[in-house]
């Protein structure tokens, strides 16, 4: 059995959704043009994540093997909704920035993967803690990336600039392409670079 | 009973099915008025921040309230320029009604320039007041950009010709060539720009690069957004719509006349 630490730490870098598993992309190139949203989607997965392993877990022996995917969706399904919900009513304007997205989180690989492999085997405890832990690395990545793509596409961060923009006097010329979806797939990439280069184990074999 | 029964199964999926759905229902109901209060407190920055009653988007509610008790909303028909007292405003949603065969009109094809396809047979106007006179009348405009359906308002003086204010609220245009329509530099332009001609003919165009100002009729161009030549197309198409007699025009000539009493 491992421990909680592990259970919580593991995902962050040795074992991250993103980077080593490579789920839930769709959403990180989405949502990632600024850090605000990412911090906001990072959050309603860690949330969504956590409880609906939680859930899964609660009542892992009594879901019927021939409907235990259905099962895992409605309870997925229904916390996404809350969430969305929640945030349309608290976080107004983030919610708009993540439009349809927040929705989507119900397709995401990472909550469905972790009910079905980790949350259908072990007791609640943990599993809410790999629920946690994976929607932490999955926001580490986001994180990241809404970093650089907010600092190097619009000079700014959270809304403050940081970097001033020519268009308003400063001096710095926005990158453009980092507002778009497919430097997304840069900062990811050099991401895993990074990772396997400090972790010599996530390198596949030839 | 056993979990893998046919039994089983159904009761499992019973109990979860209604779990879930009372616990989701339960939010939405919960939810619903504050949702819906930030949705209208959300047009209503919106507006004021194109018309540039306030400047900072991150306003506070409080804020917002205040600002807005100079804006009288009415509803106006499209058909005739007429106000249409009994209307009540906030029971009017423009997107619905646009969709709605009830409540819209096909365009023509050779009218469409905002390339809408089809628009309520009415539609919404703000004035704005200051001491009791009106100073400026708000009007929502929308069209199609490159990519997207953009939304706006658009601020007029009471010649109903010059521009006080005009912005976006929602589009999808590409971030940093369309999406600069957002930009603050770029609206502020538009402060002073006149739409009409002479014989109140839309005539605002958006030219390629910066407009001349020293020569003759800059007032009625805007300058073009660089890398942007279609959304800065359908910027100037739908602003020549709405202010155009197949929109606004005939309750902006019954305004210029005095017909217009609120």
């Amino acid at each position: 059995m491992s421990t909680l630490k592990e259970v919580i730490l593991t995902p962050v870098f040795k074992n991250n959704p993103i980077a080593l598993q490579i789920l839930g992309i769709c959403s990180a190139l989405a949502v990632t043009t600024k850090l605000e949203t990412s911090l906001v989607m990072g959050g309603a997965v860690i949330m969504v994540c956590a409880l609906s392993n939680l859930g899964v877990s609660i009542i892992r022996n009594h879901i019927p093997s021939s409907i235990r995917i259905i099962v895992q969706m409605t309870i997925i399904a229904s916390l996404v909704i809350l969430a969305d919900q929640i945030l349309k009513a608290y976080l107004f304007e983030v919610s708009k920035g993540l439009s349809v997205y927040v929705g989507l989180i119900i397709t995401n690989c990472i909550v469905m993967g972790r009910a079905e492999a980790y949350a259908m085997k072990n007791g609640p405890l943990m599993s809410f803690f790999d629920g946690i832990g994976n929607g932490i690395g999955y926001s580490v990545i986001l994180l990241a990336v809404g970093f650089f793509r907010e600092l190097f596409g619009s000079g700014k961060l959270l809304g403050h600039p940081v970097l001033p923009l020519v268009s308003e006097g400063g001096w710095y010329q926005p990158n453009g392409m980092m507002l778009l979806s497919p430097s997304a797939f840069f900062l990811i990439g050099f991401f895993i670079w990074v990772l396997r280069t400090f972790d010599k184990s996530q390198v596949e074999e030839e | 009973m056993a979990t893998n029964s046919t039994g089983g199964t159904l009761g499992i999926a019973a109990v979860l099915c209604v779990v879930c759905s009372v616990l989701v229902s339960a939010t939405v109901v919960q939810l619903k008025p504050l949702q819906e209060q930030n949705k209208v407190l959300d047009v209503k920055k919106n507006l004021l921040l194109s018309a540039g009653l306030i400047k900072d988007p991150n306003t506070t509610k409080d804020q917002i309230l205040d600002a807005f008790k100079k804006v009288d909303v009415r509803v106006v028909s499209l058909e005739n320029g007429d106000l249409l007292s009994d209307v009540d405003p906030n029971k009017v949603d423009l997107k619905k009604e646009a969709k709605d065969p009830n409540f819209n009109i096909v365009i023509p094809g050779n009218k469409d320039i905002a390339k809408i396809k089809t628009r309520a047979k009415r539609s919404k106007v703000y004035f704005v007041k200051d001491n009791g006179e009106i100073s400026m009348i708000v009007l929502p405009v929308y069209g199609k950009g490159l990519w997207s359906t953009m939304y706006g308002f658009l601020a007029l003086g009471t010649d109903t010709k010059t521009v006080k204010g005009f912005g976006f609220y929602e589009h999808g245009e590409t971030p940093g060539l369309g999406g600069e329509v957002d930009n603050p530099n770029w609206k502020n332009l538009w402060k002073g720009k006149e739409l009409f001609g002479e014989n109140f003919e839309p005539i605002i165009t958006i030219v390629k690069g910066a407009v001349d100002h020293s020569a003759d009729g800059s007032e009625h161009k805007m300058d073009g957004l660089s890398g942007a030549t279609i959304t800065s197309k359908g910027v100037e198409a739908l602003l020549r719509y709405w202010v155009s007699d197949s929109g606004y025009g005939q309750f902006l000539e019954k305004f210029r006349n005095g017909e217009i009493q609120i």
